[in-house]
């Protein structure tokens, strides 16, 4: 289980309505279900993950979440998530808009391209890094978008929408995001977690 | 075909008011159960059949003595367990295994019915078989589950009686036929009419049936079941016992021959006017336009769990139609998941091998079955 999915589960109230966008095969949701006795739902691309998660007896739909999230009227979770998936999306703006209408709130995590060993290995190997959290070559990687902490950070300004919680996470050590220490955030952590409300 | 032996048969006495406007009463339906229903009854599965199906879901038919419809799904451990589940399955009313159809006598005029016999509607279908429920004193099925014109039965009972199911399942189907669908079954109701053996759905009384036109009529309807990858895949174009061309019209193809078969086989197990009447309530089926134009308002009334599923290479019920009705149960914040499975076998995908898809059934059925 990913750090991270501790983290999100904090920032859950018991009982809620949750979406996970990008379930994969359902491991944060069989937490979620666990931990918080969340009604959640799962939306996923992959057919073999979607057939683990029927497998788990998780409420799976096939589908991309570009297209496939215009479906859900306003406010119908009370939270929307997307683990680690910002990145691969053609257009992140639109994805995010959408989590927004569709959840009451969101919660966006980033793996961080701006923590200081991916950094170093493009300084010193020339090279697009390959990381635990990013372990494509630049060739066959669907992250398409990647960012950094502070990009996503300027990103809600300029968009407009509130960060209610940032949380930076360092191999499984977790610490808040604030204004004063964004830079150093930026360079530490290798995964952004964000609780998002429009 | 009159009613055979060996059918089980419910007398519904209860006066059945159809879309047509007409009422039947004390008419008969018959069904066959697998499996055994518990002593808390809440493991009972009502499957729907299909266009040509019947009750025989599985095991061998005793009409036909061939394997049942569905014997790929259900069964001992297959993924409708019937070790675990009551299996309930009903000849549709229209049809031709023993349920109240044209084949039947009318009790006034002592003559067949044929195309005296009510037009009926899947809404009728399903209101005649929720009478099977008070015959085993079922109060709550754990799922209704059917493909194609079944999947159209699963929509409508779960609209029609919301609290009467704890899960939904319907499978390669559409919320309304489509102006190709409709297309389609003309066709086949036009190669029936054109057969001269047909006498305007009279010929049980002239001791003939309208063989030709009914075989026609399946051999197109047969065509809309496969993949054009799947028939290039299993016939190509292969010849037919023959090693060149007769320059003729034989059956030089295997395909030609194939589906000459399969006509000739149909006719021996079907009615022509049953054909008639269950294409005519496959057109007829519009659970959009029952709903003014909002499919969602069909389940605002159920709290029931359901599972859709299609199939990439079904080109009669594509994805997408399964999927606007996925949309719709998701405006409404219903419990609903979905899967499209990958396979080259077409629309007939659902009666065939193909495993993901029968391990998606058991899955989601045997996990939702332990479920409060």
């Amino acid at each position: 289980m990913k750090p991270e999915f501790k983290i999100i589960s904090d920032l859950i109230n018991k009982n809620s309505q949750v979406l996970d966008v990008g379930c994969g095969d359902g491991i944060l949701m069989e937490f979620l279900i666990k931990e918080k006795k969340v009604n959640i739902r799962g939306i996923e691309i992959s057919k073999s993950k979607v057939q683990n998660c029927i497998a788990k007896g998780l409420t799976i739909i096939e589908g991309n979440a570009e297209d496939d999230l215009k479906q859900f009227p306003n406010k119908s979770f009370d939270y929307v998530i997307l683990s680690q998936t910002l990145q691969a999306f053609l257009n992140p703006e639109k994805v995010i808009n959408e989590l927004l209408r569709i959840g009451k709130q969101a919660i966006v995590t980033i793996p961080n391209f701006g923590y200081w060993k991916i950094g170093l290995h493009l300084l010193l190997k020339g090279t697009m890094p390959v990381t635990k959290t990013l372990p494509d070559e630049w060739y066959n990687t669907a992250n398409i978008h990647l960012c950094t902490i502070k990009d996503f950070v300027n990103f809600s300004k300029t968009k407009n929408f509130k960060l209610s919680k940032s949380i930076a996470l360092k191999s499984d050590q977790q610490s808040f995001i604030t204004n004063f220490n964004l830079n150093i955030k930026n360079l530490s952590s290798n995964l952004g977690i964000f609780l998002i409300e429009s | 075909m009159n009613v055979k032996e060996n059918i089980k048969t419910i007398t519904i006495d209860k006066p059945l008011k159809l879309d047509c406007g007409k009422t039947i009463n004390n008419f008969p339906l018959a069904y066959e159960t697998y499996g055994s229903l518990n002593e808390d009854k809440n493991n009972a599965i009502l499957v729907f059949h299909a266009l040509t199906g019947d009750q025989f879901v599985t095991g061998v038919n005793p009409v036909t003595n061939k394997d049942g419809w569905w014997s790929y799904a259900v069964g001992p451990g297959k993924s409708i367990d019937t070790e675990k589940y009551f299996v309930i399955c009903a000849n549709v009313i229209g049809g031709c295994m023993g349920s109240f159809g044209p084949s039947h006598q009318n009790p006034e005029t002592k003559k067949i019915y044929g195309t005296d016999f009510p037009v009926i509607t899947i809404n009728d279908m399903v209101n005649a078989q929720v009478n099977l429920l008070d015959h085993f004193d079922i109060k709550k099925l754990f799922s209704v589950v059917g493909g194609s014109m079944g999947g159209m039965q699963v929509l409508q009972f779960v609209s029609n009686y919301p609290d009467k199911t704890k899960t939904a399942v319907p499978i390669a189907c559409t919320s309304s036929h489509s102006a190709q669908n409709i297309a389609f079954n003309e066709l086949g109701r036009q190669a029936i009419a054109a057969d001269h053996k047909w006498q305007d759905g009279e010929y049980s009384s002239k001791n003939t049936i309208p063989d030709k036109g009914l075989a026609v009529a399946r051999m197109a309807a047969h065509i809309t079941y496969l993949s054009k990858k799947g028939l290039q895949e299993k016939f190509g174009r292969k010849l037919q016992e023959r090693d060149d061309l007769k320059f003729g019209f034989d059956a030089d193809f295997q395909i030609e021959s194939y589906l000459r078969y399969q006509g000739s086989v149909f006719v021996d197990r079907f009615d022509a006017n049953s054909y008639l009447y269950i294409t005519r309530a496959m057109d007829y089926f519009d659970l959009v336009k029952q709903n003014n134009g909002n499919l969602s308002n069909a389940f605002k009334n159920t709290k029931a769990k359901f599972f859709i599923i299609s199939f990439t290479s079904d080109w009669l019920y594509p994805t997408q139609e399964n999927k606007d009705i996925v949309i719709a149960l998701n405006a409404i914040g219903a419990n609903v998941g979905f899967v499209e499975i990958k396979s080259d076998k077409g629309h007939d995908s659902f009666l065939l091998d193909v495993p993901d898809f029968l391990k998606a059934l058991k899955n989601f059925l045997d996990k939702s079955f332990l479920e409060k």
